[in-house]
């Protein structure tokens, strides 16, 4: 058992618990932009694709990265995308609606 | 630790603190999105960040044009599918698209375990039992969460089950947990990976099959945990505490969300897991009242009956969802409340095909947000309401969840029974995925008025205005 994976079991386990933490007062009404926020940080996967890419080599290897790098990015970029998507439209509903209820009277 | 090693350090805390203020500022509508955007930010920041590392050479890694060339390559179509399919995905089949980008996470988290085993088996314990938990938990999470995709998407909507299904389950895991062990224990062996990879996936798909389309949301919220967990077991794969921290955040609130998920609905994580209603301690008698005279209605009655109401509260429900009927209905809204009608929705917390669901629903058709109300803000109010109509929602109405011994007993449900008139919008009287009959449609108060939710709504609004006014 190395040093750093002791290192790595401390952050895991108190990152642990901030996640719980943080997240345990959310209203419901967030609830599904929320997943859909945790799965884009879940993302960062990318960044270990990354790393390991200047280590590998063969055709396996490089088919293995190509696939994983691909599919890191499209979790990571589509995620964040499609979470502002939908907060967008909660974010803008107070004014507009007040307005657009104007136009119907 | 050279200079640029230092500031790469600092750049990866530095968006390893953006995830986590960036979810706790998801804890309010106002600042929501915001916190997305800070997390994006943060993300942005680790991965230039560890590009700049590689790219400068450092521990072993050394770049070279092929493996630029294949990171740039698989990036680039990733995230350009990734930011198309996000941009025109519709709202109402973005639970499935959450779902894929789960199932890329996942699987992407097991390769990375994968191609390291590939290139040296001789790991220490600790790593290579992050290792093998990185392949069974990302390959379980990349097959389950395609599996729920497809479910969502509408086929394979059943629950499958077959002879044996649970016994296939248990040789699977027990493949995977052998071969794992195996692997810790000192295999260097390939194909014994292969075999881990194979189980895990198998797994996947026979822990989904089994469970129906109303219980996906659960499973998703549980598969995005999983991808989490993933996540930072090939964190300690590779040395990496960004990937450990996001991992372990992901993990943990994703836990949470799928017990408040479950909570809504009554059911437990493992019940639904476990697969399908029945098989839990709950025991089914035959519900009283049921079965009475039910009553239907015309849509020309039912526009007479909502357009001469002074306060009508909307009940939408997964029918909506799944009939894409949201913009009818807000419509229909409009036009109540251009008579002076006073309107308003109850949201159920597990209305919709996620918690939430209906509120992105409903705000993305323009109905103000002042008037989505929740649960508990509304359950009074059905006393003083004329007319509550009802859109594709079951389940959650069911009076008979205020009395023990059934499949209902003790879900938290809308009181739409105290309004003084009831109308339901349906196809038919088939069941929600409780299986037991709604005693609101038998109530006496209560029409229904079969149809397709977007079919009758529109005729709905047709009928109300021509109603003088």
């Amino acid at each position: 058992m190395t040093g750093s994976f002791v290192g790595d079991m401390t952050i895991f386990i108190l990152a642990l618990l901030v996640g719980f933490e943080v997240i345990s007062k959310v209203p419901a009404t967030l609830h599904t932009p929320l997943m859909s926020g945790a799965n884009s940080i879940h993302g960062v996967v990318l960044v270990g694709v990354i790393i390991l890419a200047g280590y590998v080599h063969g055709v396996l290897g490089y088919v293995l990265t190509f696939i994983a790098a691909a599919f890191g990015a499209a979790n990571v970029v589509g995620g964040y995308a499609v979470t502002d998507r939908m907060l967008q439209m909660f974010r803008r509903r107070p004014v507009p609606a007040a307005a657009a209820k104007e136009d119907v009277k | 630790m050279s200079k640029v090693e230092i500031a790469i350090r600092f750049a990866s805390l530095f968006g390893a603190a953006c995830f986590v203020l960036g979810l706790h500022f998801m804890n309010s509508p106002a600042t929501a999105r915001r916190g997305n955007q800070l997390s994006a930010f943060g993300m942005f920041v680790a991965i230039v960040a560890v590009l700049i590392g590689v790219g400068d050479g450092q521990g072993a890694a050394h770049m070279n044009a092929t493996r630029w060339g294949v990171l740039a390559a698989g990036i680039l179509i990733g995230g350009a599918y990734g930011l198309y399919s996000a941009r025109t995905v519709q709202m109402t089949n973005m639970p499935q698209l959450v779902s894929l980008f789960n199932a890329v996470g996942g699987g992407a988290a097991a390769l990375i375990a994968i191609t390291d085993y590939h290139l040296d088996s001789h790991l220490p314990a600790g790593t290579a039992t992050a290792t093998v938990l990185d392949i069974v938990i990302g390959g379980v999470t990349f097959s389950g969460s395609v599996l729920a995709a497809l479910k969502l998407q509408g086929y394979l909507s059943k629950p499958v089950s077959f002879p044996g299904s649970r016994l296939a389950s248990g040789i699977v895991a027990i493949a995977a947990v052998g071969g794992s062990i195996w692997i810790v224990a000192g295999a260097h062996n390939q194909v014994v990976l292969l075999g881990v990879v194979v189980a895990a996936v198998l797994f996947g798909v026979l822990m989904v099959l089994p469970i129906g389309g109303a219980d996906m949301p659960v499973v998703i919220s549980l598969l995005n945990a999983f991808t989490g967990t993933a996540v930072a077991m090939a964190g300690f794969v590779l040395g990496n505490a960004t990937l450990v921290i996001a991992g372990a955040l992901v993990g943990a609130s994703g836990s949470i969300l799928t017990k408040l998920m479950a909570d809504a609905m009554n059911r437990s994580v493992v019940n639904i897991i476990a697969g399908g209603f029945g098989t839990g301690a709950v025991g089914t008698d035959a519900v009283e009242g049921a079965g009475g005279p039910v009553k239907s209605i015309a849509v020309d009655d039912a526009a007479l009956q909502l357009a001469y109401a002074s306060k009508v509260i909307i009940v939408p429900g997964y029918g909506l969802a799944a009939a894409q009927a949201q913009h009818e209905l807000r419509e229909l809204g409009e036009v109540l409340e251009s008579r002076g009608v006073e309107v308003s929705y109850a949201i159920h917390p597990v209305a919709g095909r996620m918690p939430g669901h209906m509120n992105v629903l409903l705000a993305e058709a323009n109905v103000p947000y002042d008037q989505l109300k929740e649960m508990d803000e509304i359950n009074s109010e059905f006393e003083r309401t004329d007319v509550a109509l009802v859109v594709g929602a079951n389940d959650v109405t069911n009076p008979a969840a205020r009395r023990p011994g059934n499949a209902v007993s003790g879900m938290p449900i809308l009181n739409v029974d105290h309004a003084k008139s009831i109308i339901v919008v349906k196809r038919s009287m088939a069941s929600g995925y409780a299986g037991i009959d709604n005693e609101l449609y038998t109530d006496p108060k209560t029409s229904m008025f079969f149809t397709d939710a977007k079919k009758g709504l529109a005729s709905l609004v047709a009928a109300t205005k021509t109603l003088v006014g």
